[in-house]
């Protein structure tokens, strides 16, 4: 070594959306340390609103002006691409409108250290006003940060890091449930424990495939595995792990089992904010992993992979029909798409122009969804028992003549759910099986079959998910309801806000999908970048 | 080979480029007024004219650049959005076919707007009234406008809901409800036809356009899989025109508001078969053709029908009723006559617009000064108290039973005339109709406006508002003008050859032709026969008995009964074996494949168990399985 330093190049006008959030998190934990408590929401609402605006701006700088990199940044630790910009500007809109269901009065617990019941946490409770733990929005910033950070990486390492960034805070924020306690501090253990638990597979693949290909980056391995022997178990094991610990964050079989006990005990809005931006987070990682890393081991992983589709889908869809409380039926429901999704991450190979379509599929099918999926955890937050949500779907029996509007309204979001044409949902669904669909029709591709397999799969999954949606349509609108139903509280403008801009955007993509299509094809023909 | 159908310019900019806010006005007016609602309902009605005459406005502005292009590139289509990936690209075409409806839609449309504020004034729902007319415009104008058939389907589907929502708009009433209900199942039968016909197009011919159609089916072209389309079509016509065997609904459907029955079931709606016949014909309804002739012969028994049951009928609605289903088969007749027949259907259209809302609206005046009134056993001798609602209405039947020099004649002469040079038989038959027209006519004319009063006791008919008759005023103007201006040195012909092609030979209209004289002799019997059994004689204010015919002509030609014994009791008798076989035999299999799943997710749920450490033992063991499984891929 003899100690030459350079200093590294960093493109802060390309990156400039990651800097500013995190700035925020940052000026956010000093407002925390510094201001005094009835300050602090006043100052934290605003700058994380306006943190996560501005980010958006300038990522809608970056693409308006044209000025999409087409080399890594950062030293090749990142590559902010046209994939990655969408799924920036998609995780920027969708963290956007579930800060402002956080701004809820009543989901978070003014101390979360306390004993449940004890009388710290009355005393806490007395002293904080209602307003709650006001960390919250920096750790909310902490955790988009990673979510922006995840798909981005360009190396396993940064990968690593983005993965623990994002999780960490969210670790936390599941125990913060004002409500059930008990039940939130359950969550968010468990989805510590077996957060951590995969995120040493995740890094024990990382150390196995260095070992491989003497390279974290993946354009570097992929490049090894070009140059090398593709059958090495040192690879396969390596890559193995590897996806476990990023399967484990889509929630795919058999990982999924965090989903529904984390989605249930978590308060609301951060389940909203876990079943919306982390899904697109994980996907955008998963794609470039699979995609510039793994590009040519697709032999390889794709019968692996179809198996974990076909298997996600029915667990999903299948355990989903007995479930009796929403939220969890809602995480199964999670579980399914991450199936449906993976079903166009298996189209991801052959032509760089069907690359393309099952990207541009993906894509839009992210963004969908977690705007419908945002939508309809918002509603759950307004459907109240005395002791918090009313999550028992027995509860929700005869909604739609005591509430027709938001009963009509969470209709509507689980039709989209369903897939039922004219709303989003059905071309999501349409648009990744069509293109799975087409890629097994490339020349010389002996999958074709099993891709037309995986689709009615697919299908089957679907109409079964289709029975346990309508099932809660029928229970809100055909049966009578309960003497002493739950209250429907007066929705906050901002939970207002969140519920019609999810209904518009559903109702808009489903009559002209070319709105969003566009965009994501725009993002998707620029692909990531090798 | 190539129709010149196929040539269709691609249209950007100007009125034509954004011909979608034709459709998006009434749409927005709609929305507005529905979403809005209590808040909009002092100026609701003001804003529902306002959006149907914007639409109007474009629909003229539009015709006028059309005009600007010469007849061979008056086919403009608009590419709005891809709509279903791969599939259908939502777009309109404008050309002289669609803007001709277009222009009607809007234009009868927003009289009968105007009309509805003096006829609804003293209704506490008029603005929901008026959002429902606004959304039955939209969903019109998509139906003609559409340059596909997915296009069409939902204008198509768009028009069915308005109208069952405008049949039970006094759904207070157990009749309108049963009546909106009806309308709407029998509309099903229709459009399960027409959903079937575009399936097997899209099999066939990979395309819904009319363009891509264009360019695929040679002109003329005859085989299994066509007539099959076509007879398919012919379906849905039915449905949506109460046509043979699908018309029960429409008389029915005179329970909903008098404006509604002028405008959706006379003037526009009923007449989206016509269009569907026409705008398939150059594909599916070629000259000669089978499925052409199967449209001309339903036309003809339905506008025999439909002018018996106009006989017998004493409501003044469903006298009316039965004369649309009649001139609505004379459109058919026309439309099954391939090209030669389509402008003079297309002309009965466009003046039947305008004569029958012209007399729909003379109704509606009629029972708004006659306390809602509609048995015309009980008006009479309202020619000297409603005299504007009188002159207006006298010309609306002039022109329905075809008296010389007035709309209707030139009109339904044509059709007359081409059937009998292309189909004698059917042709006679549509002279006989012209008759029996004649009569039943007449006899509404004397049983309302002349003889002597049989008025109820507490009716005090008055001459209705200007808001109201100043739109009878317009109507009856092109109840005269029209027809004559349409067809005379074949303006209408020639200005629809680029959409729907040129017939074999140019048309002439002779006043003096051997089926135009018989039918006007034919008129003159009936007129005079319902002179001599309503004009010279008292009317009965009490329903005779009457001879079995007549009981057949009052009970709509047993159409009620014939469904009920053909369809509704052997389809009630199929239900209940149907249900008893599923009960035992499917039930067994679809309730085990039900009770498997929810068994299995029952067993699955168990694997939940909550413990942390049976999770992650479940991905020790996934991880295991995939590791082991990329091993074995690896090493096949």
């Amino acid at each position: 070594m003899n100690g030459d330093f350079q200093a590294p190049t960093i493109e802060y006008g390309t990156l400039a959306p990651l800097l500013v959030v995190f700035g925020a998190a940052i000026i956010g934990v000093l407002v925390e340390a510094f201001a005094p408590r009835y300050l602090r929401k006043p100052i934290h609402v605003p700058l994380t609103l306006l943190s996560l605006a501005g980010a958006f701006a300038l990522v809608l700088v970056q693409v308006m002006g044209g000025q999409v990199p087409t080399t890594a940044s950062a030293m090749g630790a990142l590559a902010v691409d046209g994939p990655s910009l969408f799924i920036w500007g998609v995780i920027l809109v969708l963290s956007f409108v579930c800060v402002l269901l956080i701004n809820d009065e009543g989901h978070f617990v003014a101390s979360a250290a306390a004993v449940p019941g004890s009388a710290d946490e009355e005393e806490a409770e007395a002293h904080s006003g209602g307003v709650g733990h006001t960390e919250v929005y920096p750790l909310v910033l902490f955790a988009v940060g990673g979510m922006l950070l995840f798909p981005a990486s360009h190396d396993l390492l940064m990968m690593f890091v983005a993965l623990e960034v994002m999780s960490l805070p969210l670790y936390l924020l599941c125990g913060l449930a004002r409500r059930r306690r008990l039940l939130s501090q359950e969550a968010s253990m468990k989805y510590f424990l077996l957060g951590a638990f995969s995120s040493a597979f995740f890094l024990y693949g990382t150390a196995m495939i260095y070992g491989f290909a003497g390279t974290v980056s993946l354009p570097g391995i992929n490049r090894a595995m070009a140059a090398g022997n593709t059958l090495d178990p040192l690879l396969l094991i390596g890559f193995s792990l590897l996806g476990v610990g990023l399967l484990f964050k889509i929630g795919a079989a058999p990982f999924q089992a965090w989903k529904p006990d984390v989605y249930q005990g978590a308060p609301t809005p951060i389940t909203a904010l876990m079943a919306s931006g982390t899904l697109v987070a994980a996907f955008g990682a998963v794609l470039r992993v699979f995609w510039v890393g793994l590009g040519n081991l697709d032999w390889n992983w794709r019968p692996v992979i179809w198996v974990v589709a076909a298997l996600t889908m029915i667990v999903g869809s299948i355990l989903a029909i007995t479930q009796t409380e929403i939220k969890r039926m809602l995480a199964y429901s999670s579980i399914a798409h991450a199936g449906f999704l993976l079903v166009g991450v298996m189209a991801t190979y052959g032509s760089a122009e069907r690359n393309a379509d099952s990207l541009k599929a993906i894509l839009f099918y992210l963004a969908v969804y977690g705007v419908t999926t945002v939508g309809a955890f918002a509603v759950v937050t307004l459907i109240r028992d005395p002791g918090g949500e009313a999550g028992h779907l027995s509860r929700w029996a005869g909604l739609g003549k005591r509430a027709p509007l938001l009963a009509g309204v969470f209709a509507f979001f689980l039709l989209a759910f369903a897939g039922i044409p004219l709303t989003s949902g059905f071309f999501g669904k349409y648009a990744v099986f069509a293109a799975a669909l087409d890629s097994g029709t490339q020349p010389g591709d002996s999958m074709g079959g099993w891709m037309a397999g995986l689709v009615v799969v697919g299908v089957v999954a679907s109409a079964i998910a289709a029975f346990f949606y309508v099932r809660v349509i029928v229970l809100m609108f055909f049966s009578d309801p309960a003497a002493d139903g739950p209250a429907i509280a007066v929705p906050s403008m901002g939970t207002v806000a969140v519920i019609a801009v999810s209904l518009l955007v559903t109702v808009g993509v489903g009559l002209y999908p070319e709105s969003v299509l566009g965009i994501a094809n725009q993002a998707a023909s620029s692909l990531f970048i090798r | 080979m190539e129709s010149q159908l196929a040539e269709i310019a691609q249209h950007t900019g100007g009125v034509i480029g954004n011909a979608w806010l034709m459709i998006a006005f009434p749409l927005v007016g709609a929305f507005i007024l529905l979403v809005f609602n209590r808040f909009t309902n002092r100026w609701g009605h003001l804003l529902g004219v306002a959006m149907s005459l914007a639409s109007f406005v474009v629909a003229v502005l539009a015709f006028v650049e059309l005009l600007g292009f010469g007849p061979e590139e008056r086919r403009r289509a608009v590419h709005l959005y891809e709509f279903i990936p791969g599939m259908v690209d939502m777009g309109l075409l404008i050309d002289p076919l669609s803007i001709s409806f277009a222009l009607l839609i809007t234009g009868v449309g927003s009289l009968i707007h105007i009309y509805s504020i003096g006829y609804m004034s003293h209704d506490e729902h008029r603005r929901r009234f008026f959002s429902y007319l606004n959304l039955f415009v939209a969903a019109m104008l998509l139906l003609v406008l559409a340059d596909n058939y997915v296009g069409l389907f939902i204008g198509w589907e768009g028009v069915g809901l308005a109208s069952y929502l405008l049949i039970g708009f006094w759904q207070f009433k157990p009749s309108a409800a049963t009546a909106a209900k009806k309308a709407f199942v029998v509309n099903r039968v229709g459009d399960f036809g027409l959903l079937v016909g575009m399936f097997v197009i899209w099999t066939t011919f990979g395309t819904l356009t009319f363009k891509g159609l264009g360019e695929q089916i040679a002109p003329g072209t005859q085989n299994g899989t066509m007539l099959a389309i076509g007879l398919l079509l012919l379906l849905g016509a039915c449905g949506k025109s109460a046509q043979l065997p699908l018309q029960s609904w429409l008389l029915d459907a005179m329970e909903g508001p008098t404006p509604v029955s002028a405008l959706i079931h006379a003037a526009t709606m009923v007449t989206a078969g016509v269009y569907l016949v026409v705008r398939s014909g150059a594909f599916f309804f070629p000259e000669g053709s089978g499925a052409a002739l199967a449209v001309a012969i339903v036309g003809a028994v339905t506008l025999l029908a439909g002018a018996i049951i106009g006989c017998a009928k004493d409501d003044i609605k469903k006298g009316l009723a039965g004369s649309t289903m009649s001139q609505i088969g004379y459109m058919m007749l026309g439309a099954g006559l391939g090209p030669a027949g389509y402008a003079f259907a297309i002309g009965h259209l466009i003046t039947h617009g305008f004569f029958k809302a012209d007399m729909f609206l003379g109704a509606g005046s009629v029972m708004h000064g006659m306390n809602d009134e509609v048995d015309m056993r009980k008006y009479g001798a309202l020619r000297k108290v409603m005299p504007i609602t009188f002159v207006t209405f006298f010309i609306g039947y002039l022109a329905i039973i075809g008296f010389p020099l007035l709309s209707g004649y030139f009109t339904k002469d044509g059709i007359i005339e081409t059937a009998v040079h292309h189909q004698p038989i059917l042709g006679w038959l549509a002279v006989l109709g012209a008759g029996i027209t004649g009569f039943y006519m007449s006899r509404m004319i004397f049983m309302t406006f002349f003889g002597e009063k049989r008025w109820a006791d507490d009716a005090h008919p008055h001459e209705s508002p200007l808001v109201m008759t100043v739109p009878l005023m317009i109507l009856s103007l092109g109840s005269i003008f029209l027809g004559g201006y349409l067809i005379l040195s074949n303006r209408l012909l020639d200005w629809l050859t680029p959409a729907v092609g040129a017939p074999a030979e140019r048309p002439e209209f002779h006043f003096t032709s051997v089926p135009g004289l018989a039918t006007l002799a034919l008129v003159a019997v009936g007129a005079i026969i319902a002179w001599m059994k309503y004009g010279r004689v008292p009317v009965p204010a009490v329903q005779p008995r009457g001879s079995f015919l007549t009981t057949f002509a009052r009970r709509d030609l047993y159409g009620d009964a014939l469904n009920e014994s053909l369809f509704m009791r052997p389809g009630q008798w199929l239900t209940r074996l149907a249900v008893f076989f599923d009960n035992r035999g499917i039930d067994g299999v679809v309730n085990g494949l039900a009770a498997g799943i929810g068994g299995s997710s029952g067993r699955l749920r168990r694997i939940q168990t909550g413990f942390a450490r049976t999770y992650a033992l479940s991905i020790l063991i996934g991880a295991a399985l995939l590791t082991g499984a990329l091993l074995f891929v690896g090493n096949i």
